[in-house]
């Protein structure tokens, strides 16, 4: 064996990564519900960053996670842009889940554009919120609108089919809604470990 | 009063090198065609040895190489209109005088500041727009005109200085009538001051009364007696280009120039522009309009280039362009976005309406948009972009995701969660439903707003999502 080095002497050094924890993302974001909120690192939507929203198909309950949010963001003075909807946003529907529809401006573009638009509108500094639905955005095209969403202080949320749930992402909250039984996974959120178990999210009851 | 003066010493030229920046040689010609003279030349061919008034020829004798342009006297009374309704931004009374501008600043002052500072405001604006400029203060008109004939940067701001100023101005350069200015010399009168101490009743009978009346107009004993400039209704700058463009990236140079001038123009005006037209120009007057339109007035000068340059990149020429025309004529006023003090917005914001119209210019014109609900009840015709954002919330359930058209259930009978609620309407225009509206659940865990023929829960149509 060689000398003994005193571990003093390679911490001082700085040879040796410690591996601290990354910063908690700040954030006065809440999603509205409150299991989900507690177990979130940053008690909510990490605020001025990406988050994703992963499902299996439509109407399994992914808009109803993120309607909080928007009724909320929408009593504010900037708009909340929804960028390719798959579909129209009912307004009827939209109005009963609480959100003022005079603060949502909606962006009709091809898919190529799509990416444009958000990355715009995160960067502008004018929306507080973005939603978009991309049909191919690669790792590169989401880190550019993580960096867009951070200049702008801007809420991205990102809405993904499940299956890029094993591919590597740049967002900083990754959710996964599953519609039976009616829960959430947190997949991935920076500045805390990922929970074990699924959140409860109850299905709408009518 | 208080009048300022920008002599413009070079106009037709810097009109000129303003669409053709070029660093060699460069001269403006004019006369009949065998006997072309220099009025104008810029400093590398001044550099070089030739000089205003030489013949074309003798210039070639001198120099191989330059570039001669024709005088063009339309072109230099554009250039000098629009100098004016730059002007016009600082004052109401702006007239034209022969290669000058001037403007009476006393009750501007207030708004802008004192004088040096005022003046810095307009040398800036010149500066940025590329014309060379001479600028002095002066109580009358006429008194700024001459000052700045004969030095740059004077300001004389009151009347008992004046009388000082003036009198060390020789005759040449006082702007006297013709007559006057030539024969006084040889009488051995060589300076206003000079002329001012001569009795007025020999001046009288030797040179008639006008000169007389062009001194008191000096001294501010007589009115001014000048028209003053009203900017045009309409915006309409032109430019030729040098050679002809088959790319649009081409255009984007000059574009970026003459929507600078329209900003500037508008500033004048403290007006915005709404909607404005360029016109690529082609051989045998064929033309080719790009349409920039606007949600709301505006006159920022980047805004404004960026806008007409997503409008002009996606254009395919068909043909080459020989010049670009920008037209605008809707020009309502302008009213600045109010700023909060308490704005929740990070600092260096892009106003939402901004971000609206540079969205608007690349994706097209309606495809930003809102949505809002209209009295009828048929779920295909509930909503619209024209409709009301505000509005009685619905009691029955509604989904977030309405289908554009509803589409049928395949798969597994749904389980149904809630329901029926009927809606039989629009017998009125042909387009009657007349269905059930359930609230039902698919195999997939789908929930789903799916509706059927009345009474018979059978051949699901769906019509939206509740996401």
């Amino acid at each position: 064996m060689g000398a003994v080095v005193a571990l003093s002497s390679l911490l001082d050094a700085r040879q040796v990564w410690r591996g601290r924890a990354a910063p908690i993302p700040a954030g006065d974001q809440p999603t509205g519900w409150p299991e989900l909120d507690a177990v979130l690192p940053s008690g909510g939507w990490p605020d001025a960053s990406l988050s994703e929203v992963l499902s299996a198909s439509d109407g399994t309950g992914e808009l109803r996670l993120v309607l909080p949010t928007v009724k909320r963001l929408t009593g504010g003075k900037r708009p909340v842009v929804l960028i390719a909807p798959p579909y129209a946003p009912c307004v009827a529907g939209w109005r009963q889940a609480g959100v003022h529809m005079g603060r949502v401006q909606i962006v009709r573009t091809v898919e190529k554009d799509a990416l444009w638009a958000a990355e715009q509108c995160l960067r502008s500094g004018s929306c507080t919120a973005v939603l978009l639905w991309p049909h191919h955005a690669d790792d590169r095209a989401l880190r550019r609108l993580q960096v867009a969403a951070d200049t702008g202080k801007a809420l991205g949320i990102v809405f993904r089919d499940r299956q890029h749930v094993g591919h590597a992402s740049p967002a900083a909250l990754r959710l996964e809604v599953e519609p039976t039984p009616g829960q959430v996974w947190v997949r991935k959120c920076r500045g805390g470990a990922v929970p074990s178990h699924a959140i409860p999210f109850p299905a709408l009851a009518h | 009063m208080l009048w300022a003066c920008i002599l413009l010493p070079h106009l037709a030229l810097d009109g000129v090198l303003r669409r053709r920046p070029t660093e060699g040689p460069l001269v403006l010609v004019s006369g009949p065609a065998n006997a072309r003279t220099i009025v104008s030349a810029n400093p590398a061919a001044r550099e070089a040895g030739l000089r205003v008034g030489q013949k074309l020829a003798a210039a070639q004798a001198l120099l191989a190489q330059f570039e001669a342009v024709p005088y063009d006297q339309a072109a230099v009374d554009r250039w000098h209109r629009f100098l004016a309704a730059v002007a016009y931004r600082y004052s109401g009374e702006v007239s034209l005088l022969p290669h000058a501008i001037v403007l009476e600043v006393s009750k501007s002052m207030g708004l802008f500041g004192p004088w040096p500072r005022f003046e810095r405001l307009l040398r800036a604006d010149l500066t940025a727009l590329g014309f060379a400029h001479r600028i002095t203060a002066a109580p009358t008109p006429h008194a700024a005109y001459v000052l700045a004939g004969v030095g740059d940067g004077q300001a004389v701001l009151d009347d008992q200085t004046l009388r000082g100023a003036l009198r060390t101005v020789p005759i040449q350069r006082a702007r006297l009538p013709e007559r006057a200015s030539e024969v006084l010399p040889s009488m051995g009168v060589r300076t206003l001051g000079q002329l001012m101490a001569l009795p007025r009743d020999g001046l009288r009978r030797r040179f008639g009364a006008e000169l007389l009346a062009t001194m008191d107009r000096l001294s501010g004993a007589l009115p001014s007696g000048l028209d003053t400039y009203r900017p045009p209704d309409v915006f309409d700058l032109k430019i030729e280009l040098t050679h002809e463009v088959e790319n649009v990236a081409s255009l984007i140079f000059p574009l970026r120039r003459m929507t600078g001038d329209l900003a500037a123009y508008l500033a004048g005006r403290d007006g915005g522009v709404q909607r404005f037209v360029l016109h690529l120009e082609h051989r045998e007057h064929r033309v080719t309009d790009v349409v920039v339109g606007l949600l709301s007035p505006e006159r920022d000068a980047g805004m404004l280039f960026e806008l007409a340059r997503g409008r002009l990149e996606p254009v395919q020429l068909t043909e080459p362009v020989l010049g670009m025309r920008l037209v605008a004529r809707d020009l309502p006023a302008f009213v600045p976005g109010g700023t909060d003090l308490f704005d929740e917005r990070p600092a260096n914001a892009l106003p939402f309406e901004q971000l609206r119209e540079r969205l608007r210019a690349r994706l097209g014109d309606d495809a930003v948009y809102q949505l809002g609900s209209t009295t009828d009840p048929r779920p295909e015709r509930a909503q619209s972009p024209e409709g009301l954002t505000e509005g009685p919330e619905e009691v029955h359930p509604r989904p977030t995701w309405l289908l554009e058209r509803p589409i049928p259930l395949r798969g597994p009978a749904p389980m149904i969660l809630t329901g029926p609620e009927r809606l039989e309407t629009g017998w009125w225009d042909g387009a009657e439903v007349c269905r059930d509206y359930y609230v039902v659940q698919t195999s997939l865990g789908q929930q789903a707003w799916a509706f059927c023929p009345p009474d018979e829960q059978s051949g699901w149509m769906i019509q939206g999502w509740f996401a």
